[in-house]
């Protein structure tokens, strides 16, 4: 699957477009001129929430990718996102492991400011959503059944809708956890609700009102992820969107039943990011490439060989330290598979995607695609034009420096050109992307065109 | 020894030597025999309740659970150690190679990056509550003289202590967190932030019962001795010095007993809320992991905190012991 994808880009770049190679040749003997220097600041702390995703994170640490930069890493899961990011704001920590929408929110004023660059996007996919064992009872006749009685897939949220008016019309409310008000699980739980028709409420920040709830049928509230299972356990939410393995630790445990990857909300989504701020990557510039440097390598050894390395990854999660749930249940969906319903395991391939179709590319129009959705939800009150997109997106993601990494990288033949071919001469704008659970497309370069699209939440113009 | 004479006096007649050695077998056999049945018990009901109850990560841990995570929390600290070691031959090498390319690098011996393991983090936790328990030692035991000798200071104060007291050092937490990443900003700290914020929580909480037990024990001292030292009209200091601190003694020491006491629970709550390195970050990291080995695990760090709690009631009582004029005071 990857070595046809990569001779096909092969193909292209030698034959079609031999302009860019001209350039990007360019680029090469540019960037070659300064050899990279010694790590301005050698002892990091790099913190991480205990979620499969941070991978790329330990595996450069655990392979000595750090140390072969010279950097000296302490890794240190945090309590939740909010304690991670107020850590890479105030210097106690270095860098993190940041949900995408972080670094964007932190840079336009959401929440606490701060100016957040990535220079690196960790992996694509990985979070699911799950409801309980109750809810699914109630679900499951609403969905329809393939020919070997399994339900059909992806499951719309059509399903969840008459579910969430019975609950209402009882008054009861329709809880839901997500782990982040800026993280891709609410973005994701929200697109998936609304495209059944379930509204999952507003932002309205220049009233105060910061809660998300305004209009909502369900009621998303914040969670951190390891303690996902047993706030669903307890009752307190009827479900959840998460990252693994919290989704996993579920069915193990018995207590509900994933029912939609986001793979098939949105295929190959982008999902975490490396997160520092702009004051550290201007005072210590080697350091930032070369920490670049380590996680690329790291993101590489993951995919590397149709995921070959991927059992020894998941021994590695597996340690207390970091993710620290057991083999089985990070095994679960590390290595291509992905189980729903209790025994109902289906082959889900692309479920983690840390290198494979660019993953570690720190693409604009992935920025902008969580502008658009703040602006969706209300959490951005005012109409902004699509230039203002366009600045945000490039003050916070930087390929710049990401190019110079897998430059430097390809200079001292640690990795091969081959792997970055699809890259020369990007413009750090996705061609369209279809594959959306509503069949909606999505093109970076036109945000506003896209936010109209939508049934459910504000568009080009409204305010609440 | 005063119980012993005033029997005597009162003419009740000595044991027999026989009786007297029988006595103090039984009552050695006793406080031997007695306590093992209790813990035989407990043992034999724990592993009785443990095998009934279910939970979602497993059989909740019995004896036989702790035991073998006894054995694999001392092997994986082994195997961090020899980890540690590898690390600094790595780096010894990369210092070499760098220096070869550049004389002019000073070379740095980091200390190791890896995880800590249960026993390091027990060490954590034991240095946090000794140093602020001293701070906050340094700070009341003076603060409760000056207000039990002064009854203008008591009234002043008196309040502030009396609203202060009941509050939750884990209310303070958070402010405490944000003032000291406020205020505690150096290139290169002595101590970590999150030492320092353990350490003013666990202060804080040690300062009342310092406090209060402190002021009422020079309050409530022998108005006898009080006279002895008005009449030698000795000076302010050698008062303190010679009447006041050793009178007060016993009652100090039980304001450090219950302080200490206090000061371990606190703080491995506040560890667990605040992410700070020590054995109530090791609790919360195995909840969150919610693995299959995570319960035993959590339950050898309870017994740990629990054996480590009374170990440092015992020493205080040992200390108390050999500072105290009153021998009698120190009991259980």
């Amino acid at each position: 699957m990857k070595t046809t994808l990569k001779n096909e880009c092969k193909k292209l770049c030698r034959t079609v477009i031999a302009g860019l190679c001209i350039s990007g040749s360019l680029l090469t003997s540019s960037l070659q001129a300064a050899e990279l220097g010694y790590p301005e600041k050698e002892e990091l702390k790099f913190g991480f929430i205990k979620l499969t995703d941070m991978a790329p994170i330990a595996i450069a640490y655990e392979k000595g990718f750090f140390e072969d930069e010279g950097l000296y890493v302490t890794i240190e899961s945090q309590a939740n996102w909010k304690v991670l990011l107020d850590g890479v704001i105030d210097g106690r920590l270095d860098g993190a492991h940041m949900l995408a929408g972080q670094p964007i929110a932190a840079t336009i004023g959401y929440g606490t400011k701060a100016e957040i660059i990535t220079p690196f996007s960790m992996d694509l996919n990985g979070n699911a959503i799950t409801v309980s064992n109750e809810i699914w009872k109630q679900m499951k006749v609403n969905i329809p059944k393939q020919a070997d009685g399994r339900p059909v897939h992806p499951i719309k949220a059509d399903a969840l809708k008459p579910v969430v008016e019975k609950y209402l019309d009882e008054g009861k409310p329709f809880n839901m956890g997500m782990v982040f008000p800026v993280s891709t699980h609410n973005y994701e739980l929200r697109y998936w609700l609304a495209a059944g028709d379930i509204h999952p409420g507003f932002y309205a920040p220049h009233k105060g009102d910061t809660s998300g709830k305004i209009d909502a049928q369900v009621l998303l509230s914040v969670t951190p992820p390891p303690q996902m299972p047993a706030t669903m356990e307890a009752g307190t939410i009827y479900g959840y969107c998460v990252g693994e393995p919290w989704n996993q630790q579920a069915v193990f445990k018995g207590i509900g039943v994933p029912v939609v990857t986001d793979y098939e909300i949105w295929k190959n989504n982008p999902e975490k990011v490396f997160g520092i701020t702009k004051a550290f990557a201007e005072k210590y510039p080697n350091t930032t490439i070369r920490l670049t440097r380590a996680l690329i390598r790291a993101a590489k050894w993951l995919d590397d060989n149709n995921n070959a390395n991927r059992p020894e990854a998941v021994k590695i999660l597996s340690q207390s330290n970091y993710v620290g749930a057991d083999y089985d249940v990070i095994a679960n969906s590390m290595t291509g598979t992905f189980e729903y319903e209790k025994g109902d395991v289906r082959s889900v391939p692309d479920f983690n995607v840390f290198f494979r179709y660019n993953a570690t590319y720190p693409y604009y129009s992935d920025a902008i695609w969580y502008l658009t959705q703040m602006r969706r939800w209300g959490q951005i009150s005012d109409d902004m034009p699509d230039s203002w997109y366009k600045a945000i997106a490039a003050k916070v993601y930087r390929p710049d420096i990401y190019m110079a990494a897998a430059q430097s990288l390809v200079d001292d033949k640690i990795l091969s050109k081959s792997d970055f071919s699809d890259l020369v001469g990007e413009d750090g704008f996705r061609a369209p992307q279809k594959h959306f659970i509503d069949n909606i497309v999505y093109d970076g370069t036109e945000p506003n065109a896209y936010i109209n699209k939508f049934k459910i939440g504000l568009k080009a113009g409204e305010k609440l | 020894m005063t119980a012993v004479i005033s029997k005597k006096a009162l003419g009740i007649a000595p044991m027999s030597n026989n009786k007297m050695i029988m006595s103090f077998i039984s009552e050695k056999v006793q406080a031997l025999i007695l306590p093992m049945a209790g813990i035989f018990c407990f043992m034999l009901l724990w592993s009785l309740t443990a095998s009934s109850i279910d939970t979602s990560l497993g059989k909740f841990p019995g004896p036989h659970a702790v035991a073998t995570q006894v054995v694999n929390l001392i092997d994986e600290h082994n195997a961090e150690r020899d980890k540690a070691d590898v690390f600094y031959i790595r780096q010894d090498e990369r210092n070499k190679v760098r220096m070869a390319k550049d004389p002019s690098y000073q070379p740095k011996v980091r200390i190791y990056t890896g995880k800590e393991t249960f026993l390091d983090q027990i060490l954590t936790s034991l240095v946090t509550v000794i140093s602020g328990f001293l701070v906050a030692a340094v700070i009341a035991i003076p603060l409760g003289i000056a207000i039990g000798l002064s009854k203008t200071l008591n009234t002043a104060i008196n309040p502030i202590i009396q609203i202060f007291k009941p509050v939750s050092p884990l209310a303070w937490l958070p402010i405490v967190t944000m003032v000291v990443s406020a205020l505690y900003v150096s290139p290169d700290p002595m101590f970590a932030k999150s030492f320092i914020t353990s350490l003013i929580t666990v202060t804080l909480c040690s300062l009342w019962p310092m406090v209060i037990n402190t002021s009422f024990g020079v309050v409530s001292m022998n108005q006898d001795w009080v006279n002895v030292s008005k009449v030698l009209s000795l000076p302010k200091h050698v008062h303190i010095q010679k009447i006041v601190l050793p009178a007060s003694i016993p009652a100090i020491f039980t304001g450090m007993r219950m302080s200490l006491g206090i000061a371990w629970m606190v703080l491995i709550a506040a560890e667990m809320l605040s992410q700070s390195p020590g054995l109530g970050k090791f609790v919360w990291d195995e909840f969150q992991n919610g693995s299959s080995q995570s319960l035993s695990r959590i339950m050898t760090a309870v017994l740990t905190i629990g054996l480590i709690g009374y170990l440092l009631d015992r020493t205080m009582l040992q200390l108390q012991r050999i500072l105290s004029w009153d021998k009698s005071s120190a009991q259980l």
